[in-house]
């Protein structure tokens, strides 16, 4: 067998490795999870320091997937959390959209230097999201925990549908700019490293896009948790923008969207540190971990396995919500 | 990166953005590890905080006697508030990124995007100032 085939199988199997056994890791943890509702010693058994550390170590992992896979923390986080560990929904929305902030600003200011998050596009976006995440965050408070967690459950379990169905253009067949968007200039250029060369873009379907953006604000503050589940199939499959764009200016949308309807958790109590900062902490260290692994890990592969952890994160919620699985 | 294509406007929020972040996250980390290490006292205790953290975000008030809007800027000496003070900031931060960019916008008369960041403003400042309260 000549050598450099030999070298390129060594690799191969290399990698294969590492896929079984970040897999199993992953899989291990979140079977764990799927049993801890019975398995859990009781709130009073467990001292503050257990949950806060099986918390970091919960988002840590949460973080790792997230970024391969293409969803937000915050969009695993308030099922996952909400429906295996004993805070109230209302901390853990609180805690949620902290996540998702926190990923955000990271992420936003190199995302902005490198062309990827575009701010005349995102701006419009942000303002009506940001207004409608308000309204949703304090329907949210008013609201009974049942409900939400039966409409959180429907809603993951939508959220389930669209990221198994939902198709991705990386570079969309847009025509001609709308009125809006042409008068906006809500066009850019960005050098796409994987190619090596400048892409030019422009949108069309402005219109019909703020109206979403309207409904996904709304979604983001009622649940807490991060939209970008949302934000990347409207500005990607309807607007136009190029997938990079797409997922770069979602994440900066989230800074506006989440830090709104963050201030009206805080204002209500809804946040308590001892769940928020384990949380962020963990999500980010995991993130960066998470970030670094995608080279390594196949996508699809872990986009399948988290699509399935929501699948049942969301049949729980719905399930909590109902009073079938308490 | 390529910065001849990046406005100067989104340089400028970008660089505060990275400022406001860095600073809110070491706020978060050196209070929360003051707070959990005992060096600053907390309002509620620790170890009684998982009889409380199953209750509705109202009750819990109520039975802790802890403030709601920006009450508790006057508990910042308890552990558990303190660590709220990187939260707001990280929350707040993205109101200096707006503001900054404004004049940029305003010296090039795009009177859009001046607007823009205006109402953005008002909507963030509007859902900071604790005026909209609603609850259980």
């Amino acid at each position: 067998m000549p050598s450099g085939v030999f070298v390129r199988l060594q690799h191969a199997g290399g990698m294969l490795k590492a896929h079984v056994v970040f897999l199993s890791l992953g899989l291990t943890l979140f079977a764990a999870g799927a049993y801890a509702a019975d398995a859990l010693p009781t709130a009073a058994s467990m001292p503050w320091w257990g949950w806060a550390l099986a918390l970091f170590v919960t988002c840590f992992f949460l973080g790792i997937v997230a970024v391969p896979s293409g969803v937000g923390g915050g969009v695993l986080f308030v099922p996952i959390v909400g429906g295996f560990f004993p805070f109230h929904l209302d901390f853990v929305r609180g805690a949620g959209l902290l996540v998702a902030l926190a990923s955000a600003l990271a992420a936003g200011p190199s995302l902005l230097r490198g062309g990827l998050a575009n701010l005349r596009l995102a701006l419009p976006m942000a303002v009506l999201a940001s207004a409608s995440s308000i309204a949703g965050a304090m329907i949210g408070l008013a609201i009974p925990a049942a409900i939400i967690q039966i409409a959180l459950g429907l809603t993951i379990l939508g959220i389930v549908t669209l990221m198994s169905m939902a198709k991705k253009s990386e570079f969309p067949d847009v025509g001609a700019p709308d009125k809006l968007s042409a008068a906006l200039a809500m066009n850019g250029i960005y050098h796409d490293a994987a190619r090596n060369e400048k892409i030019s873009w422009h949108v069309h379907r402005t219109p019909l896009g703020l109206l979403l953006f309207v409904g996904i604000g709304f979604l983001a503050g009622l649940f807490g948790m991060g939209a970008g589940w949302a934000n990347v199939p409207v500005l990607n499959l309807l607007m136009g923008a190029p997938l990079k764009v797409s997922a770069g200016t979602s994440s900066f949308i989230l800074t506006l969207v989440d830090s709104s309807a963050a201030w009206i958790y805080l204002n209500k109590g809804a946040v308590l540190a001892i769940i928020a900062v384990p949380s962020v902490i963990g999500m980010m260290l995991g993130a960066t971990i998470g970030a670094r692994l995608l080279h390594v890990l196949k996508a699809s592969v872990v986009r399948k396995m988290v699509i399935s952890l929501l699948l049942f994160a969301g049949l729980r919620a719905l399930l909590k919500g109902l009073g079938i699985w308490p | 990166m390529n910065d001849e294509h990046i406005s100067v406007e989104q340089q400028r929020y970008a660089n505060w953005l990275s400022r406001g972040a860095r600073s809110g996250l070491l706020i978060l980390i050196v209070s929360f590890l003051s707070y959990v290490f005992g060096l600053i006292p907390a309002h509620i205790p620790l170890e009684q905080l998982p009889a409380v953290w199953n209750l509705p975000a109202g009750e819990y008030l109520k039975l802790t006697g802890s403030p709601t809007g920006w009450g508790w800027l006057r508990m910042l000496g308890f552990g558990d508030f303190a660590s709220l003070l990187g939260i707001a900031w990280l929350s707040g931060c993205s109101l200096l990124c707006l503001a900054v960019v404004m004049p940029v916008y305003a010296g090039r008369k795009d009177w859009v995007f001046v607007g823009l960041c205006v109402v953005a403003l008002l909507v963030q400042i509007l859902a900071a100032s604790g005026i909209l309260t609603v609850g259980h």
